[in-house]
């Protein structure tokens, strides 16, 4: 182990937190770190659109069209695979159980989609049920664009890399896909749990 | 959240690499803009460091430490010239 | 010796707190000592990793302030949300320790035979690297012409204002200016660059330093004012406030 600097605890730590909402290897912190694979994409509203495709475009939203469907509030303890965690963060959108719902398939895994080319791989399981959203509000304000802004999955049961930012879309396949950072060898479910941080864990 | 550059990770390329890269010359495998890695778009934070092209914003290398194992994709870049040792 | 920083090793090392300097209310010079310090060349930065108790780290990456041959000398800023820097500028005290690596960097340096005329354009803790060339010229007693255009918020936030006096700066205060001040008042924009760096009939070096958005507009106004783009040198440190 490397030398340890007197005093040093880094972020921000929330020491109240009980300690059965914090999975093993996460500090608790009230900050809400900005992390990001590239720039913060722009697209405008009137141009926004989400899908569920499957090689074809099922089914598209527009954004008055998605904003006009039944939305809930949710408040969710969020865990980030670089080891912070955030409890009881409060955002509103739909659910993904009522965008699937208008849309016939079978299928067993889904590859959420972004501005900017980010993707996220999550089993069919996992986004529905009542365990997922496509969120536009956070704390009571409209999402902010370095947040994810205008709209970002939300899966708050697995690491916080699978509630993609910029969300466009979710492709709906028979197999499950390594997303981006899958690829490079994060883990393809994430459970913060299981300390599912890395392929093999 | 604001871009850095390439000097950013200066020392994570140097324990990579086992030189000093930021003077690297490093060609986008895009759109062929020719520069230093210095010059280069980093976003660092999260699962890994990302790095990109400043003039087309495409990926020319990313770097994720996987067990303590540096992993680095490359394959963005077109070309990549080791600086010539001293 | 500065030359075997491009080819070799490259570990972390113990750096101890020597001196402590309070620049301004939110900036602090911290003073190393190094174990097996090989020596720097301006411009050139180091990693910083802190340890926590319980294996948590964090490293980030600072300028060396200081000219070669001077012991290693990090200036930090403290961010708001910063899990580094309210360390380093509020916690540490002499005598406490952490691990450096480098010096690290090959582009954003200047040494005597580089040449001139020099422009600096610094914002924010961005001057850091600044210092380090400037103290450099004089100690090599170097005959090129340095100018540094400086931006800072207030006359409170200017880092090493008195040392800074005995170089060729130009200030710009963004944010507030105290009564009488005479300088200049509002961010770097083409026509102040205009006014203040070198022309390019001297052939100038320029180097910029600071927050990202600082760092994109004055390299872009320097190529619009026909500066040599591979002879301007750029280091971004992000947004002030967002590491």
């Amino acid at each position: 182990m490397s030398f340890v600097s007197r005093g040093f605890r880094g972020r921000r730590r929330d020491a109240d937190a009980d300690p059965a909402r914090v999975p093993p290897g996460q500090s608790v912190t009230r900050d809400f770190p900005v992390l990001s694979a590239g720039p913060t994409p722009d697209t405008p509203l009137d141009r926004w659109t989400f899908s569920i495709e499957n090689g074809g475009v099922l089914r598209t939203w527009t954004w008055k069209e998605f904003r006009a469907l039944p939305s809930e509030p949710v408040t969710a303890d969020i865990h980030c695979v670089t080891r912070w965690s955030k409890l009881d963060t409060t955002w509103e959108g739909v659910s993904v159980d009522t965008l699937l719902d208008e849309v016939d398939h079978d299928a067993g895994y889904v590859l959420a989609f972004c501005d900017g080319g980010y993707t996220t791989n999550l089993p069919l399981e996992d986004v529905t049920g009542g365990k997922a959203w496509v969120v536009y509000t956070y704390e009571g304000e409209p999402l902010d664009p370095e947040h994810g802004g205008p709209a970002r999955l939300l899966v708050p049961h697995l690491y916080f890399w699978k509630s993609a930012k910029w969300v466009r879309g979710l492709r709906l396949l028979d197999e499950d896909e390594p997303g981006f950072w899958e690829t490079y060898g994060y883990h393809m479910y994430g459970d913060p749990w299981r300390e599912q941080r890395y392929s093999g864990d | 959240m604001d871009a850095l550059d390439g000097n950013a990770i200066g020392g994570m390329l140097f324990h990579v690499f086992g030189v000093e890269m930021t003077i690297a010359q490093a060609e986008c495998g895009r759109c062929g803009a020719r520069g230093p890695l210095a010059e280069c778009e980093v976003y660092l934070g999260g699962p890994g460091v990302v790095v990109r092209c400043r003039v087309c914003n495409s990926i020319v290398m990313v770097f994720v430490e996987v067990r303590e194992m540096m992993c680095v994709d490359r394959s963005g870049l077109s070309e990549l010239e080791l600086p010539a040792s001293r | 010796m500065a030359g075997a920083a491009l080819l070799g090793r490259l570990s972390w090392r113990v750096a101890t707190v020597t001196a402590i300097v309070d620049e301004t209310p939110r900036v602090r010079t911290l003073e190393l000592e190094v174990q097996g310090w090989p020596g720097h060349v301006a411009g050139q930065h180091v990693d910083v990793r802190l340890t926590a108790e319980d294996g948590y780290r964090a490293e980030r990456a600072y300028s060396l302030a200081s000219a070669p041959g001077e012991p290693p000398v990090i200036t930090v800023e403290r961010l708001e949300n910063g899990e580094v820097s309210p360390y380093l500028t509020q916690d540490v005290r002499p005598g406490d320790a952490f691990e450096v690596r480098g010096p690290i960097g090959g582009y954003f340096v200047w040494r005597p035979g580089d040449g001139g005329p020099l422009f600096l354009a610094a914002g924010g803790s961005g001057v850091a690297p600044m210092r380090a060339i400037l103290r450099h010229r004089r100690n090599s007693r170097s005959e090129v012409r340095a100018r540094l255009l400086y931006s800072s918020r207030t006359l409170k936030d200017v880092i090493y204002r008195a040392e800074l006096d005995e170089d060729e700066v130009v200030h710009t205060l963004t944010r507030a200016q105290p009564p009488g001040w005479r300088g200049y008042a509002r961010r770097v924009d083409a026509d102040l660059l205009r006014e203040v760096a070198w022309p390019i009939e001297d052939e100038p070096l320029a180097f910029v330093c600071g927050p990202t958005s600082f760092v994109e507009s004055v390299a872009a106004g320097l190529v619009e004012l026909g500066y040599a783009p591979g002879r301007i040198k750029t280091e971004r440190f992000g947004a002030t406030g967002g590491r």
